[in-house]
């Protein structure tokens, strides 16, 4: 699983700056509508770019509200179940770190693509391991398709059916240095061969 | 934080520093801190699932409480089955061969061995026949990796603390090692891991306790307190195995204290910063003072709580991502 895509790979824009804007700006606009005590929301940012999202989306929340929710980073490592079958780091790619209690909160987990599924049930359950949240809810920029869990989005930013040889990715200006989303066709075994 | 971590761990086993590269040896430390933060979960279950399911053997045939206990905890807080056997209980009382007590214990689907034993080079036996992970715990007088990393982890994590740079490493920090070098094998998977890491060791204590030609392992050797520990940013003090005085290695325990024990006017040469180690159990003013054991330099009740860390992130390297079988 990687980030990186070479150069020979065409990469199609599915979203680009001003829509990335405009689609976290609709996302807050119907968190804040879904939510009427915020006092109890709390952002988890899916570690890497689950956590700037939440950041951009709990500061919208604030500028709509004047109530900023707590963020927090979820790392997910040490919940998945891609590490017996040998695939998958054992590395993290940072830690869970939030300073808030999630009980009796609602807390919103935030990733950039949706696809199997597997890390937002990686992340429910070590939400889980915190204590007992009034109820979880899960933000994306985009669902790519392909899911092998029983989970959806309840605040989707864009949503496209992609094929097993295509690669969704997203680029944020805070780890990336620009803001979009793309589509890579990958090289199948048989054109590669 | 580690960003290119893929694919780097091959081992099956881990039976020494000796076997390991510094990148491997950075991977374990940094895969550690994960593991520190969910033994320090205020709320919630202080447990992950990934060896859920999962089998491990602790097999000690030499007494041990700490490095048993810690083994035992950190596969409990990776929700392993774990079991205990005792080398006293155990069949090789019997005159049971250690190859046929471990194919016994595989029968029953062992996951993961840690084994503890009097002769050097025993897991390296078994972890060559056999297919279960084999972490050395202790073999005779050669290597204690877990202790060599659990130490190295608690040194770097207070060097980017005092250093304020989360990415410091030990490259050019001194350590001195003091006391029995010579029936050491805290102090022999020490030297090589502080090596490879890129410290700079200063061996101390009476020459009866000093290997000869020990300065070929690439460290320093002196015979004089004060000269260790001028300069040094970490002490070391390892135990003194009391049971040694009957073979004579020094002539009394009055004279070692006088010349070696790590004490408040031995300190006086320190640097301020300075941090006091000791892998436990301590034989307290003997070769550290009980105001120094206790005092504000020694971190070690961290090392202690660190062990339990890195003995989960070596696990979960060897079990999530280390080589399947021989």
């Amino acid at each position: 699983m990687t980030e990186n895509f070479s150069s020979e790979q065409e990469a199609t824009i599915v979203m680009d700056q001003a829509t990335m804007a405009d689609t976290l700006r609709r996302l807050a606009r119907e968190i804040v509508n879904d939510n009427e005590s915020l006092e109890d929301l709390a952002l988890l940012g899916i570690l890497r770019r689950g956590r700037p999202l939440a950041d951009r989306l709990a500061a919208l929340i604030g500028e709509m509200t004047g109530v900023t929710p707590p963020v927090g980073s979820l790392a997910t490592t040490l919940y998945r179940d891609d590490f017996r079958g040998g695939i998958g780091s054992a590395v993290s790619k940072g830690n869970t770190h939030f300073e808030f209690n999630v009980d009796d909160r609602t807390i919103l987990l935030v990733d950039d693509v949706l696809a199997a599924g597997r890390t937002i049930r990686a992340a429910m359950d070590e939400v889980m391991d915190y204590g007992r949240p009034r109820r979880i809810q899960l933000a994306c920029l985009v669902d790519r398709g392909g899911r092998e869990l029983p989970i959806q989005a309840d605040y989707l930013g864009h949503s496209m059916a992609t094929e097993a040889n295509e690669w969704v990715t997203a680029r944020l200006q805070e780890i990336d240095g620009e803001d979009g989303v793309f589509l890579t066709r990958l090289a199948t075994e048989a054109e590669g061969a | 934080m580690p960003t290119s971590g893929e694919n780097i761990w091959s081992h099956k086993d881990l039976l020494g520093i000796e076997e390991l590269t510094r990148e491997e040896i950075e991977l374990i430390l940094d895969t550690a801190p994960q593991f520190v933060a969910v033994s320090e979960r205020e709320s919630g279950i202080k447990k992950v699932p990934l060896l859920q399911g999962r089998l491990v053997v602790n097999w000690f045939y030499e007494p041990s409480t700490r490095t048993r206990t810690s083994f035992e905890l950190a596969a409990k807080r990776l929700s392993a089955d774990t079991l205990s056997i005792a080398a006293s209980s155990s069949s090789s009382v019997k005159g049971e061969t250690l190859h046929d007590t471990l194919d016994n214990i595989e029968a029953m689907h062992s996951d993961v061995i840690i084994l503890r034993h009097g002769a050097a080079g025993a897991p390296h036996i078994l972890a060559a026949r056999h297919k279960s992970h084999i972490i050395n715990a202790g073999d005779g007088r050669h290597e204690h990796p877990t202790q060599a990393l659990l130490d190295a982890f608690t040194m770097r994590n207070h060097i980017r603390a005092l250093r304020g740079d989360p990415n410091a490493g030990l490259d050019g920090v001194r350590v001195a090692l003091v006391g029995d070098i010579e029936h050491s094998r805290v102090a022999r998977s020490n030297i090589m891991c502080l090596n490879k890491l890129g410290a700079k060791v200063t061996l101390c204590g009476p020459s009866t306790l000093m290997p000869a030609c020990i300065e070929r392992m690439g460290v320093d050797v002196t015979h004089k307190l004060k000269e260790a520990i001028d300069g040094a940013d970490i002490i070391y003090s390892l135990r003194i195995q009391l049971e040694r005085q009957a073979d004579g290695l020094f002539p009394s325990l009055r004279e070692y204290i006088r010349l070696f024990r790590i004490d408040t006017a031995a300190l006086v040469h320190a640097k301020d910063d300075a941090l006091v180690m000791h892998p436990g159990p301590i034989n307290r003013d003997i070769e550290l003072s009980t105001s120094v054991a206790d005092g504000h330099r020694s971190v070690i009740l961290e090392q202690v709580s660190n062990g339990v860390a890195i003995r989960m992130a070596v696990m979960h390297l060897l079990v999530n991502s280390g080589r399947k079988s021989r």
